[in-house]
């Protein structure tokens, strides 16, 4: 039996096939259509695979879209699943920084993984991956770029974290002739202190890892080990540590 | 139908009858007396003849209005207090002939200043604490002071007598909502929270307490009675959950989304809850100085310290098994967003998990408080 998770976030739709290790993933754009994106992306690992669906278990489903996967068993919250997953990929993990499109969130882990408590941004995209995408667009980079300009050089602080204020507050630098490199810089600065003071909130216990699709942007990784002072540690999978998560907890299921 | 649900029923189709029977009331000429918040004296103003009406506060539609007046970063219960007031949208404050307020947050009171040009305001002066002889004696005034002046305004002589009836009328009430509550001790509770929520805003709004007291306590009879007999309405395995914090009438939207997502709310320390009923007025004693020391006692975020609140936290965690604890703030409380942190450090100590939620009335946060409060049921 092949176990199935999907994580249905608000920029993509990540799904993991299980069956002891991964067999497969998938990211598949959200859409306007979570339900549909959900869909067509267990149809396109089953078809990738040679699966059928006699041979599937359980889907248990993740993220804000949760709810509207008509074909999932299960709704799990991302609290939950991103625990689940991100323990699985390291069990040395205790305290978990996740940054998505949509939300923020860090994850406090006891030693078998169990969530102890946690923390989520509040509803605004203010240090979000929508916030970096919105600022990344208007200073034509892509997030890979944002990620690889580093990190000593001049830095042009950005005041505003609503994302409307801080675009016009961007505007205004390089109307200004302020290089882009230091408004870039700015901007990653104020999601990782953001970040970071999210952590001291919660208070981070050793062995943090930082996942969701911003966890891919590798200078904002090294500003928020300069602002902790912890190691933080990230997966190429991590982006599908909520998908995973859901897939363990389907996996169980089965 | 079982006999649970045909209780449900009937308070379902009343919720609504405390209008008709204001109105009626102020039909027949006798006075109405708005208010707002638990510190005001309900012993006082039914012993001087008149109903006491809690004023409508929880509805997000006149916010608008009162913005117009008010400043945006305001709590929204003030704004939507003062809104239904301006737009004559509360069936309560267009019948009172007075409104009682007290002197509690900042919000309140410059609000209560602006709502003096709408009815007659008379605003008591509440102590910043519980305690010392001081405050003790403030308060003490500010009652008789409340008494002259509603023997004043509805011409009559109010007697110790008829207070002390009062008091006797309105503990046997008290203890009869605290056995409503009570219900939820047991495991798994006999009815739902949000079940018992209803059942106490029916009370709330049900003004003719000697038919409400007998038929609450046989309501209570009845359920237990079911129970024993084995109807059961919660699943066992669902976490107990108590809840704390602001006012919840206008952000019943976290009651939906802890028992939606497979909670139960056994507990609730709000304003409306189980703190009001927890202590009783002492019949023993003169009664203006036991209704000193019963409302001076309610453990408001406004108090400074605030010790009766902790307290009564840490017993009401063991006596209803409470599994986790999810506190409710409303946006721009100062007074309960600060005590947050005592109240998470009080909780934790014993072991129980806590998730703060901050909110207003509107429905733009439905989706992540839904996630917040089932991830923190999956934690538990």
């Amino acid at each position: 039996m092949i176990a199935i998770g999907i994580d249905m976030g608000s920029v993509g739709t990540k799904t993991v096939f299980f069956d002891g290790k991964v067999v497969d993933s998938h990211l598949e754009p959200t859409g306007w259509n979570p339900a549909e994106a959900g869909r067509k992306s267990v149809e396109y690992l089953l078809d990738k695979n040679n699966i059928t669906k006699s041979q599937i278990g359980p889907i248990v489903a993740t993220g804000y879209g949760r709810k509207s996967l008509a074909i999932a068993e299960k709704s799990v919250t991302e609290i939950t699943c991103h625990a689940r997953g991100a323990y699985f990929l390291d069990n040395q993990i205790r305290t978990i920084l996740d940054i998505g499109g949509q939300d923020s969130k860090v994850i406090r882990l006891d030693q078998s993984g169990n969530v102890v408590d946690f923390m989520m941004n509040d509803k605004c995209a203010a240090g979000t991956g929508r916030f970096l995408q919105v600022m990344a667009n208007l200073l034509e980079y892509s997030i890979e770029e944002l990620g690889a300009i580093p990190i000593e050089g001049e830095i042009q602080s950005i005041s505003s974290m609503c994302t409307v204020f801080a675009e016009s507050e961007v505007v205004s630098h390089l109307a200004k002739g302020v290089r882009k490199e230091a408004v870039a810089l700015g901007l990653l600065d104020s999601v990782a202190v953001r970040a970071s003071s999210m952590l001291a909130r919660i208070g981070i216990a050793p062995g943090l890892a930082f996942t969701g699709g911003v966890s891919r942007c590798s200078s904002l990784v090294s500003m928020i080990h300069a602002h902790t002072g912890q190691n933080v540690k990230t997966y190429p999978q991590s982006q599908f540590a909520g998908a995973l998560g859901a897939a363990l907890i389907s996996h169980d299921m089965i | 139908m079982s006999k649970i649900d045909q209780i449900m029923a009937e308070v379902e189709a009343h919720l609504k009858d405390g209008v008709l029977q204001v109105k009626e009331w102020k039909e027949e000429g006798k006075p109405v007396v708005g208010t707002y918040c638990t510190f005001a004296p309900w012993e006082l103003i039914t012993a001087a003849g008149a109903i006491p009406a809690t004023l409508c506060a929880r509805g997000e539609e006149p916010i608008a209005a009162a913005e117009e007046h008010l400043p945006r970063n305001l709590c929204p219960l003030i704004k939507s207090s003062y809104g239904y007031a301006l737009t004559d949208k509360c069936p309560y404050f267009h019948f009172c002939d007075m409104v009682i307020v007290e002197s509690t947050c900042d919000g309140k009171k410059k609000m209560y200043e602006l709502l003096e040009k709408m009815k007659p305001v008379h605003l008591m002066m509440l102590p910043q604490t519980a305690q010392g002889e001081g405050a003790r004696a403030i308060w003490r005034d500010e009652l008789d002071r409340l008494r002259s002046r509603l023997e004043e305004s509805f011409s009559v002589s109010i007697t110790d007598q008829e207070i002390s009836r009062r008091i006797e009328l309105r503990n046997r009430e008290r203890r009869a909502l605290r056995s409503l509550w009570e219900l939820s001790r047991m495991d798994p509770p006999a009815i739902t929270g949000k079940e018992q929520y209803m059942i106490s805003e029916y009370c709330e709004f049900h003004f003719h307490k000697e038919e409400l007291v007998p038929w609450l306590e046989k309501v209570v009879s009845d359920i237990k009675v079911a129970y024993d007999q084995g109807e059961r309405r919660v699943d066992g395995k669902a976490p107990r959950i108590l809840i704390t914090g602001c006012p919840l009438g206008g952000a019943q939207k976290v009651i939906h989304a802890v028992e939606d997502s497979g909670g139960v709310i056994v507990c609730y320390e709000n304003c409306g809850g189980v703190k009001e009923q927890g202590f009783l007025v002492d019949e023993d004693r003169p009664p203006m100085e036991a209704l000193t020391d019963k409302y001076l006692n309610i453990g408001c975020s406004v108090m400074t310290p605030n010790k009766s609140r902790m307290d009564n936290l840490r017993t009401l965690m063991e006596e209803y098994k409470v599994d986790g604890v999810v506190e409710v703030v409303l946006q721009a409380c100062h007074t309960y967003a600060v005590e947050t942190y005592e109240v998470r450090e009080l909780v934790r100590s014993t072991g129980r998990p806590y998730l703060s939620i901050e909110t207003d009335y509107s429905k733009s946060d439905v989706g992540q408080i839904s996630t917040r409060i089932s991830a923190f049921l999956e934690m538990i």
